[in-house]
């Protein structure tokens, strides 16, 4: 029974806040504070997903992989070649530190 | 999960009602660990509270669909499917969103997720950790990254936004991320030319 009310519970809130600001009538207008700061949403938010994992794991090889793997999607912008360029990196890394 | 003592079944349900990873990864250690519900929900609401303010940005360009849609596009919101959609928008902050480019991505994403739970509860861990195939996780996330870094008021944002997310790692409920997340967008917003 816990477990129904866990998943229940789990299901709503993250519903909610998906659906938080997404549900609200078109014709209320984003303040232009709140539309300048939404501006930096991708880029803080998906760094912060991504950065624990290069940083804070052991090793040096994933710190050196990251970087192969942000030139290579500076250079050419394509997340294929960045995912295997990254992953092709962290072996040779780790093979090599 | 279900290496945690959760019925398959449950855990099935549990990704498509609730699809959202860490937070699943979460509440299977809390359940397994007898923690009452009460408290496995407030950290799931911790774990997404990032999905609020992708609420909020993909308003910005989806705010005017009917609102069955909206309410569908709410529900699968996942991070890389925002990810792919607002690189498409990155300079234009007001341009209309375009509903099948992100039906699209997100019902991929949404599938492949689903079969890879499925996968990983029939199967359990059938990929040899020495591929590091983890590893393409944050990789799949620079190359959608480093494409938004197009100002220095947006590479503030990020830079800011790493630090920020390392040097608080050890905040329980992954409040680090919405924490790193207003980090940078103060950072952004310091940093914007006048």
């Amino acid at each position: 029974m816990t477990v129904w009310l866990t998943v229940i519970g789990m299901a709503l809130v993250t519903y909610a806040l998906r659906a938080s600001f997404m549900i609200l009538p078109p014709h209320i207008d984003t303040p232009p504070l709140l539309r300048r700061a939404l501006r930096y949403v991708p880029a803080a938010v998906l760094t912060a997903i991504w950065a624990p994992e290069v940083v804070l794991t052991p090793g040096y090889e994933q710190l050196a992989a990251a970087a192969v793997a942000i030139v290579v999607a500076w250079r050419w912008r394509m997340t294929f070649a960045t995912i295997v360029a990254g992953l092709a990196a962290l072996h040779l890394f780790h093979w090599i530190l | 999960m279900v290496a945690s003592g959760i019925a398959p079944l449950v855990a099935m349900l549990i990704s498509v009602v609730v699809f959202a990873g860490a937070s699943m990864v979460a509440a299977a250690q809390l359940l397994a660990s007898g923690t009452p519900a009460l408290l496995v929900v407030a950290t799931t609401l911790f774990i997404n509270l990032r999905f609020m303010m992708y609420s909020a940005s993909l308003r910005l360009h989806f705010g005017r669909e009917p609102l069955g849609w909206r309410l569908l596009m709410a529900y699968l919101q996942a991070d890389n499917v925002y990810g792919l959609t607002i690189m498409r928008y990155g300079d234009k902050p007001d341009a209309p969103g375009e509903r099948d480019f992100f039906m699209g991505a997100a019902l991929v994403v949404w599938a492949a997720w689903q079969l890879a739970v499925a996968a990983g509860i029939l199967i359990g861990a059938g990929v040899p950790a020495s591929w590091r195939l983890e590893f393409a996780a944050p990789l799949a996330f620079i190359a959608m990254t480093i494409p938004l870094l197009r100002d220095r008021a947006m590479v503030g944002a990020a830079i800011v936004a790493g630090l920020t997310v390392v040097a608080s790692n050890s905040l329980p409920f992954k409040l680090s991320i919405p924490l790193a997340a207003l980090a940078g967008i103060g950072a952004g917003l310091a940093l914007e030319r006048k």
